[in-house]
């Protein structure tokens, strides 16, 4: 089993730098990125899902943490046992994965010179400061790329680095208003409303990764390196969800979405429908008129002059009484069910919870298991997709704070007197 | 040397809606040649329009809300995402059309498509099939549930696979009959857009090295559930079942959409520090709420997260929404507009930063597009073609790049097999 993880005892980082790709204990196929290194200055969400995606195909990331803090990440919910503890975050342990963790006090020339040292053996560097931040401390692509142009280097900020936003800040809500399809989502006569949790983050992490991946395609073809430069909000506003269809439709004819309630173009059921033990989603098209009164157990309704014309919306109330009825003598599970045997797409409204237990997902093995050192065995999401010859695997646990300076320093010559010393220093 | 970073990869398109379609728009940003193989027996719904005969009220995903003469080549839903693509007309079902198209994967990187996982299969072309005719060859199936389990042959778009692996449950208003106002979102096509992008790069890259193409089974959901990593946590963790918060905050507060001057405007706030307090209330001209013990700490400011909220919005609502973003960011207090499609288009940030590309459509116009999702130093993402009409490549990849003969072509052209660009259907009226 590739998905789980093997528990092995890894090389130490100078190996790596010698043999090149880590041959892994345990692992039984080489993964896509394991050739590649990358040195991660990122902090949150954004920026440490983007070089997890990576890791999690292979790449070697050294994540840069500041001593006796770490990432922001280590102190956000949810926490083992609600226990708020730096080694205890569930959403630090799933963003980190496959990483090593370095502490490194940036501000100071110590820790500088070593973050520059690194930079030289990598592939890419990815960092997530306010805009100016890696400059002023002589991190920036000008620094890092001059000795080593082959470099990829991505930075991940709110709003990109120019631009009169450039120093404005965000959070997943910010995002949502200014690059996300928010006025459109929710009630006619309420507020607009945010998606969940902090998807938004998560999938500016995920664009950034394609964006580096494409930079690094280039670099491995032709020798040549680029600055990235990964603006949380484009990455929304470019994206295929709502936005870019409401954005190029203002242009086409100067309207563009507003809030709705769902389902309101047609008499087929879309939108959420209450059901015996929770609620089920639909969204079904006017063609698919006949299959939905098979479902219904009403066929003769497939002909009925009444409902010839899907988009009268007069009749909406009928047809929506008589799924309604249907959805109400079901279980969700079940509604899906027979609603796709008839070709109707519906699904359950599921939580958190119907997830861990779902037959298709536990099939599926998509929830790994992962030992750490301080939490124990805890499960976590795996992988987004299953590549068969190369696959996404779990090698390593999130890093507790400085777990690999030693290694990871120690190959670049510092022994452990140096260490107590870099220590004593505060500059890891 | 190149210019792009996927120049000379070649990707075979059988994308529809949105998440498929979105991959592939990226890979044709980096410089791939993305040909999209398309039927004329069905309507692709969601994909080139919402349905082949569109209603009125429709009529403003065209341009001067004007469908046309071939609707499918002129909507919004359709040509944003199109872009940098090619299309080509194969009958799939037809035996001849079938070899045309193998021809077509020998020739070609990557192969991608996002249908319900039934059709690839009822049309004979799995990946095992197509691996034989190239080895080499990258292959993404992107169902809904993956190509294995009881859901295998499920069928759900992505604001669909969203309720299904727990967003929907949330997000939403926290006071309504939860969730069963929620609007759609759909946030998975977005995710599976990015995951079968990123796939196809890194199984590129491992082809690179070892010679060896693959398969890449994913899973809508799977590619999903990881961006919802807190609440799927603190299940694991702390088998809590978390419900939504509307558009509060765990930690931040006060936070939330406050109305502004004018119809239908609203502007966000959220205050994640004592700091950014102070700020918000140096704002609203109210420096001595700084010291009141009712806000002074997050648990405080929580607890009185109502009252706040009607002091906060009793200062928005003198002002436009952009000068509230304006106002707060000035004291360091994350703020936004919520921006409508009309904002967006107009936006200083985007605007400066030249977010949006000019294309000229043969047949929709001449119009700004949205553009490059990031911005490369070295090698720019462009718009270098507009999104194709329907068989606009016809000639390109039947005689070009397959080489086949002039009387070839006309043979199967006339049978329907391969050609054409208007759908079956719509000539029947």
């Amino acid at each position: 089993m590739v998905d789980e993880y093997p528990g092995f005892g890894w090389a130490p980082y100078s190996a790596m730098l010698r043999r090149g790709p880590l041959e892994l204990e345990g692992a039984p196929m080489e993964q896509p990125l394991s050739d590649l290194k990358i040195l991660d200055f990122t902090h949150a969400i954004a920026g440490p899902y983007c070089t997890k995606l990576l890791a999690d195909l292979g790449a070697e990331v050294v994540k840069i943490e500041r001593p006796g803090i770490g990432d922001p990440a280590r102190a956000m919910a949810p926490f083992l046992h609600d226990d708020p503890h730096p080694e205890k975050s569930g959403l630090f342990l799933h963003l980190n994965t496959n990483k090593r963790g370095v502490t490194l006090d940036l501000k100071t020339t110590s820790g500088q010179s070593l973050a520059r040292t690194l930079a030289q053996e990598v592939d890419a560097v990815v960092e997530s400061f306010r805009p100016g931040v890696m400059a002023s401390l002589g991190l920036d692509y000008e620094a890092l790329g001059r000795d080593n142009p082959r470099l990829v280097y991505a930075s991940i900020s709110n709003f990109g680095q120019t631009g009169p936003y450039r120093d404005y800040k965000a959070t997943e809500i910010v995002i949502a208003a200014m690059g996300w399809e928010m006025y459109s989502c929710g009630q006619p006569d309420r507020e607009p409303l945010k998606p969940g949790a902090t998807v938004l983050q998560f999938q500016g992490g995920l664009i950034a990764a394609v964006a580096t991946m494409g930079a690094l395609t280039y670099a491995r073809r032709t020798g040549q390196g680029q600055y990235v430069d990964v603006s949380l909000m484009e990455t929304q506003a470019g994206t295929i969800d709502r936005r870019y269809q409401s954005l190029l439709r203002y242009q086409y004819s100067g309207e563009y979405t507003k809030r709705a309630v769902p389902g309101g173009m047609s008499i087929m059921p879309s939108g959420p429908y209450p059901c015996a033990d929770g609620f089920v989603r639909f969204l079904t098209l006017p063609q698919w008129w006949p299959r939905l009164c098979e479902m219904l157990g009403q066929p003769q309704l497939a002909s009925d002059p009444r409902f010839a014309n899907r988009y009268n919306v007069e009749m909406k109330g009928e047809v929506d009484a008589l799924v309604m009825a249907w959805c109400m003598e079901r279980g969700k599970v079940k509604c899906a069910t027979e609603a796709q045997s008839h070709g109707i797409p519906c699904l359950p409204v599921n939580t958190a919870e119907d997830l861990l237990k779902d037959p298709q997902i536990q099939e599926r093995g998509f929830f790994v298991e992962v030992e750490h050192p301080v939490m124990g065995k805890t499960k976590l999401p795996g992988a987004p997709y299953k590549l068969k010859q190369s696959p996404w695997a779990l090698r390593r646990p999130a890093p507790t704070l400085g777990q690999h300076n030693a290694e990871v320093l120690g190959a670049l010559g510092y022994g452990p007197d140096d260490l107590v010393r870099l220590r004593g220093l505060g500059v890891i | 040397m190149i210019k792009l970073p996927l120049e000379g990869v070649r990707v075979i398109d059988i994308c529809v809606v949105w998440a498929g379609p979105f991959a592939t728009r990226m890979l044709g940003d980096l410089g791939a040649e993305v040909i999209r193989v398309e039927t004329l027996r069905h309507f692709p719904a969601l994909t080139r329009g919402q349905t082949l005969f569109p209603p009125p009220a429709l009529y403003n995903m065209f341009p001067n809300n004007d469908p046309g003469e071939k609707h499918w080549n002129r909507g919004a839903m359709f040509n944003g995402h199109g872009r940098n693509k090619k299309s080509c007309v194969i009958d799939l079902e037809h035996p001849k059309g079938k070899e045309v198209f193998r021809r077509l994967i020998q020739v070609s990187d990557v192969f991608i498509e996002n249908n319900s996982a039934a059709t690839m299969e009822n049309l004979g072309l799995t990946y095992e099939t197509m691996s034989s005719w190239n080895p080499r060859l990258i292959g993404v199936n992107n169902p809904a549930f993956g190509l294995t389990g009881p859901y295998k042959y499920y069928r759900g778009f992505g604001d669909l696979v969203e309720a299904a692996v727990g967003h929907h449950w949330v997000r939403g208003y926290p006071d309504d009959d939860h969730p069963y106002h929620n609007t759609s979102v759909f946030h998975m096509d977005a995710t599976g857009g990015g995951s079968g992008a990123l796939a196809i790069m890194a199984a590129l890259h491992y082809r690179e090295r070892t010679g060896k193409g693959q398969h890449i089974d994913m899973a809508g959901a799977e590619s999903a559930m990881p961006q919802l990593a807190q609440p799927i946590m603190d299940y694991i963790m702390n088998g809590r079942v978390q419900r939504t918060l509307g558009n509060r905050d765990p930690v931040a507060a006060p936070q939330g959409v406050y109305r502004c001057r004018g119809e239908d405007r609203w502007a966000v706030i959220s205050v994640t520090s004592d700091e950014e307090w102070a700020g918000l209330c140096r704002a609203l001209g109210r420096p001595e709420l700084v010291a009141d013990p009712r806000y002074a700490t997050l648990l405080a400011r929580r607890q009185h997260h109502d009252e706040l909220d009607a002091l906060i919005e009793a200062w928005t609502l003198q002002y436009d929404h952009y000068a509230v973003m304006h106002i707060l960011q000035r004291e360091g207090v994350p703020a936004g507009p919520v921006m409508d499609g009309g904002d967006a288009n107009h936006d200083p940030q985007l605007v400066s930063r030249g977010f949006f590309d000019v294309a000229h459509h043969p047949q929709a116009g001449t119009h700004l597009y949205p553009g490059a999702l990031w911005k490369y130093s070295r090698t720019p993402i462009t718009l270098r073609y507009p999104a194709p009409c329907l068989g606009e490549h016809n000639d390109y990849v039947f005689r070009e790049l397959l080489g086949l003969e002039a009387e070839d072509i006309a043979a199967l052209e006339q049978k329907q097999i391969i050609g054409g660009d208007t759908y079956v259907e719509y000539k029947k009226g």
